[in-house]
């Protein structure tokens, strides 16, 4: 018999600290995409029922760590933690996604300067608070990327991503350590 | 340059592609006839001034938005999602 271990995308690649930043593969459970079908009044409402969270607006994410929504696209958002309540198929289109993204973890204080190096996107506090999120670019690869506590934010990308994606943060996490 | 998608908001230009004119959304019957198909599909204005193109936000949101632009001074006067550019339009 021959015994298949899954392996998390980031294996062997991660924790990785630079400096004063930190990264990590984050763990967030089951991915669903969910497309609400009409104006999404009724799927609103029934991820409300189902999962307690709000639907997210363009830009926005609710929820906590273990239970997210994270607005994902044009008519999308990504459900991330609970394996998606049946009721919500009724008014939405939903497709697990689980093994296709690599996320992980940027903390620490500088890790807003290590995204001004690879993302078109001003991260700063003051513009991009907790609780918001954007489809991006990290370099060249499509993102996710979610502000989730003063100095942290979530990034996703795709899975096959997941090499070029440490690669990038590393190099940009040198530059910014070199400047102390 | 940036573009201000109608979803994400101001962005930089390199997070979108370009498809060109937004003639495309306005496609004929099938049985228009020839001429009209002809100049759907190979006939463009090329103006100096005020233009409309299709720009994809690929990086982005994913949506196909109608850019209003001027090719002389580079401007982006304005933008708007194509499926609501399409809906007016019909
Ligand atoms: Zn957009």
């Amino acid at each position: 018999m021959v015994e298949l271990k899954a392996q998390t995308p980031c294996a062997g690649l991660l924790p990785m600290t630079i400096g004063s930043v930190t990264v990590v593969e984050a763990d967030l459970g089951v991915l669903t995409s969910l497309s609400p079908v009409g104006d999404g009044k009724d799927f609103a409402a029934a991820l409300k029922a189902a999962h307690g969270l709000g639907a997210p607006k363009p830009g926005r994410a609710t929820g906590r760590d273990g239970q997210r929504c994270l607005w994902f696209a044009r008519s999308e958002v990504l459900l991330a933690g609970p394996v998606p309540d049946k009721t919500l198929e009724a008014h939405a289109a939903v497709v697990d996604q689980s093994d296709g993204w690599a996320c992980v973890t940027l903390s620490g204080a500088g890790a807003v300067d290590v995204l001004a190096r690879l993302v078109p996107v001003d991260f700063r506090e003051s513009i991009f608070k907790r609780g918001h999120t954007a489809r991006t670019l990290v370099q060249h690869m499509s993102a996710s990327i979610t502000r989730t506590g003063a100095d942290t934010f979530l990034i996703l990308v795709f899975r096959s991503m997941a090499g070029t994606l440490v690669h990038e943060l590393k190099v940009a996490m040198e530059a910014v350590a070199s400047r102390g | 340059m940036r573009i201000e998608c109608p979803i994400c908001g101001s962005r930089e230009r390199r997070e979108f592609y370009y498809q060109g004119a937004d003639g495309m959304i306005a496609r004929p019957d099938p049985d228009a006839g020839g001429e009209v198909w002809h100049a759907y599909l190979h006939l463009r204005d090329n103006p100096a001034g005020e233009t409309r193109d299709l720009w994809y936000h690929e990086g982005g949101c994913g949506a196909w938005i109608v850019v209003t632009r001027n090719t002389v001074t580079h401007e982006v006067l304005g933008t708007r999602l194509a499926s609501d550019a399409r809906e007016a339009a019909s």
